[in-house]
């Protein structure tokens, strides 16, 4: 069985910012297969949907996943309201993840939200990892103390320059790149950012994976409401699944709309 | 668990709980929770006689107790069905249950062929899906347009129980049903989506880029029961209740208001485990009740 169902209880809570919440759970079964990148549908007391919510980092040997999310509607608020000692009810490991290669010189590129997923996967990565993050300003800030702490060299732009650069996280991109190559760039945030990352990065033929995000429904596949526009082999287009076939893709098969 | 033991238009079921078409795929991803030998049977994917793309995302909106969705009957196409998906299913020990769709006459016609012609132990024909402009719809919410459809596909599929899926969309569900049992339909099944919308307040536009949906979900569950209880007192042919069905308690309610078999869908977005639930807490109803099969509660509401 691929899946599990497992309620985690949860160890420890600390809200972020204003509307950025971490919980770290405690899971035996699913984080047993677990990769970076990959997410989990949580349930929320009383809603239809679950809300899928990507892995920030996790520990097999400690027994712990962590899910960094901001409140942006009625689910994740009520999600924000749980306590330390209460179950959470997840659905993991779901999606592909990214596929890490720790000696290789990787770009990770966050914007807001997005940030989470690239620090666990960043972290093996030591000071192979430049981290550029980018948030709305200075109060937005997440987890770049934690990212410097695993080895990184961490960057921020913010929207209204009241910390790091004043602008947009690819400019930080376009930078760095120009001061030394790298293998691998790494991007999850809103989807203008994404745009312009794999513009970036196709331009200077570097490889570059995306992580995406749509609304969702059963979270593995079978319901195909998550749909995002693909290039074929063939030059056609498809729609896959964010929930199955990503959420991380190859920037150079999203078609971006 | 032979309280549970059904059989509908000659086929043996080992539990009246069937996933609904649409929400299970083809089974392979609820195959990586449970075994989904576990279920009575499955309801295929709609699917189309050639592959069809969808429609753009969104493709969800949640309601209140629901959903709204518009993935537009996006499908690989019957042909990979039946080559690749067909002979991993057969393998599963369930009922396999092929829903098929079209927008003209012609696409019925030849995909009816391709399922009569495979090895599916049943057809369900979509009459009623209602995220495709040209889609079965147009013919499911008139008689005359349902009658028409499943003579044609009874024509062009003569050896497979034919059940024809009606759209709650329509003025009259007992009429339609009664048209498509004219028209040769072994069973009807009830009831697909309710049509919907909903409208982001910030940007004013729907949050489905296809403007409108289906509903369903534990929402819509009392007019699933309504409507079944309305067409099993109209045709004389079994009817599979679905359409908000979330526990065993619904499952028994949707059985007294005359559902033969059940069908469940969008509760498992919210627990994918609820089929199995379900048939655990039917079986042990029975069995609390000294009721020796569940055939006998099918359509026993006493009406006031």
């Amino acid at each position: 069985m691929k899946y599990t169902q497992e309620l985690c209880p949860i160890l420890k809570k600390v809200q972020l910012n204003k509307t950025t919440f971490s919980f770290k759970v405690a899971s035996k079964e699913a984080v047993k297969s677990m990769k970076p990148g990959q997410f989990a549908n949580i349930l929320v007391e009383g809603k239809t949907l679950r809300r899928p919510i990507s892995v920030c980092g996790f520990s097999r040997e400690e027994g712990f996943i962590r899910f960094v999310f901001e409140v942006r509607g009625e689910g994740t608020a009520i999600m924000s309201e749980m306590a330390e000692g209460q179950n959470m009810d997840i659905l993991a490991p779901l999606g592909n993840g990214f596929d890490i290669d720790p000696n290789e010189k990787a770009v990770f590129v966050g914007g807001g939200i997005g940030v989470p997923p690239l620090l666990g996967a960043s972290a093996p990565y030591g000071a192979n990892a430049t981290a550029l993050l980018g948030f709305r300003n200075k109060d937005a800030m997440i987890l770049a103390d934690e990212f410097a702490a695993n080895g990184a060299d961490v960057r921020i732009a913010t929207d209204d320059g009241s910390y790091g650069l004043h602008g947009f996280v690819t400019q930080l991109l376009a930078q760095r790149l120009d001061e030394a190559p790298c293998d691998v760039i790494y991007a999850c945030g809103p989807k203008p950012m994404l745009r312009l990352t794999a513009a970036e990065a196709e331009k200077r033929g570097i490889r570059c994976m995306v992580s995406l995000e749509e609304r969702m429904g059963c979270g593995v596949g079978a319901c195909l409401v998550c749909a995002c526009k693909t290039r074929t082999p063939e030059g056609g287009e498809k729609y896959l699944h964010v929930c199955k076939n990503g959420p991380v893709f190859d920037s150079r098969e999203v078609i971006w709309e | 668990m032979s309280r549970l033991n059904v059989n509908i238009c000659g086929v043996d079921f080992k539990n009246p709980v069937i996933t609904a078409s649409g929400t299970y795929g083809f089974g392979r991803e609820y195959n990586e929770f449970y075994p989904i030998s576990k279920l009575g049977g499955i309801s295929s994917k709609g699917m189309t006689i050639r592959e069809k793309a969808g429609n753009p995302p969104p493709r969800i909106a949640e309601t209140p107790s629901g959903i709204l969705n518009s993935v537009g009957l996006q499908n690989p196409g019957v042909d990979h069905f039946i080559e690749k998906d067909l002979p991993w299913l057969r393998e599963q020990d369930t009922v396999i249950i092929a829903n098929i769709a079209g927008a003209t006459e012609e696409d019925y016609a030849a995909i009816a062929e391709k399922v009569n012609a495979s090895d599916v132990d049943m057809v369900e024909l979509n009459i009623s899906c209602p995220n495709v402009k040209a889609g079965g719809a147009a013919f499911g919410t008139s008689c005359a347009g349902a009658e028409l459809v499943t003579a044609l596909v009874r024509k062009h599929c003569p050896n497979k129980p034919l059940i024809v899926k009606l759209s709650p969309n329509v003025t009259s569900i007992s009429e339609i049903a009664k048209a498509v049992e004219a028209a040769g339909a072994d069973a009807v099944s009830l009831i697909n989506t309710l049509l919907g919308m909903r409208i982001d307040i910030r940007t004013r536009r729907p949050i489905l880029r296809n403007n409108k949906g289906g509903m369903s979900g534990a929402a819509v569950f009392p007019i699933a029961v309504r409507m079944v209880n309305e067409v099993y007192n109209a045709v004389k042919i079994p009817v599979i209740g679905l359409g908000g069905i979330c526990t065993w308690q619904d499952a028994i309610e949707m059985t007294l208001a005359g559902a033969s078999a059940i069908q469940v869908g969008t509760v498992m977005f919210t627990d994918p485990y609820a089929p199995l639930k379900i048939i655990d807490g039917m079986d042990n109803y029975l069995a609390e009740n000294n009721i020796a099969n569940i055939s006998e509660l099918v359509g026993q509401v006493q009406l006031w």
